[in-house]
């Protein structure tokens, strides 16, 4: 779609595409537009914005199942993990994150904790790495608190009517990492081999562990 | 103003139209505080590049939804029960 246009000072007539890159969804021509400003007033780096990008990619599911397993096989640790999150991963070298703070809970027989933020798409990145794709949908964020039994049996998961299903709707400061329950029959796993059973998902809460028959371990 | 874990709060039905954290399903709603964060800076005047002091308290509070919803409020979005 050209257009005929007059640059202001210097009119010119030719018909040409609007300038942009071509398929650039408008969010993030937006953004790339913010980067060009902010870089250009002197507010931030390239170097910065990269290192930023960087640090994003580097997090994964793997850290925060490491939290996990340690506190499947170590009830002290587990305690620890709930009363404050951030120090329980800087015990395993885990660096919580920018947040101002992260809190863990457990899932247990009696209630299971499922995590959304219906603001935006809040998460704790930097113990399970970027957010998936359906975290920040409008129908998760909206189905989530509304209809979260519904939610959670298109995930595959069919919990008994007496389990609870308690929704964690973290608008604000805090992250939220669910402590899912350890599978049964794992009782003579060790710590790395547990680990592996626990995904991203079952620690958002929309799953549970992986079974150990399944996993690959 | 402070409220201790177990005490009955409504969310303020105001309306903000700037940014803001407290969502629009919970406003006018009862609810049970269940936690305090701690005291964070406010995010409706950091949004716009002021420092977000003085800080405000950062509730836990627990809705009946027909299931237990729970989400963090800031103090200044809570009102007292009776």
């Amino acid at each position: 779609m050209s257009h005929d246009h007059d640059h202001d000072g210097h009119g010119h007539d030719h018909p040409h595409e609007p300038i942009g890159r071509d398929g650039e969804p408008a969010a993030a021509a937006r953004a790339r537009a913010l980067e060009e400003l902010l870089v250009e007033k002197g507010v931030i780096t390239r170097e910065s914005v990269r290192q930023g990008v960087d640090w994003l990619v580097s997090r994964s599911p793997g850290d925060g199942a490491r939290l996990v397993a340690r506190a499947w096989v170590d009830p002290a640790f587990k305690q620890r993990l709930l009363a404050d999150a951030r120090d329980a991963a800087a015990e395993l070298g885990l660096d919580a994150g920018p947040s101002p703070k992260v809190v863990a809970v457990e899932n247990t027989d009696a209630v299971h904790h499922m995590v959304v933020c219906t603001l935006c798409s809040c998460y704790p990145r930097a113990l399970l790495g970027p957010p998936p794709a359906w975290y920040k949908s409008l129908p998760y964020r909206s189905r989530a608190v509304s209809e979260p039994r519904a939610v959670l049996s298109e995930f595959g998961v069919e919990l008994d009517r007496d389990v609870e299903v308690h929704v964690l709707d973290s608008t604000a400061d805090v992250r939220y990492l669910v402590v899912p329950r350890r599978p049964d029959g794992t009782g003579d796993m060790d710590e790395e081999a547990l680990a592996a059973l626990v995904t991203r998902d079952s620690m958002i809460g929309v799953a549970l562990p992986a079974s150990p028959a399944t996993a690959d371990v | 103003m402070s409220f201790a874990p177990g005490q009955r709060v409504r969310v303020s039905a105001r309306e903000h139209r700037g940014h803001h954290r407290t969502p629009g399903y919970l406003k006018g709603r009862v609810g049970t505080i269940q936690r305090c964060h701690g005291s964070f800076t406010n995010p409706e005047t950091r949004a716009y590049g002021d420092s977000g002091l003085p800080e405000e308290r950062l509730y836990l509070v627990r809705f009946e939804n027909g299931h237990p919803v729970s989400a963090d409020i800031y103090e200044h979005w809570l009102e007292e029960v009776e």
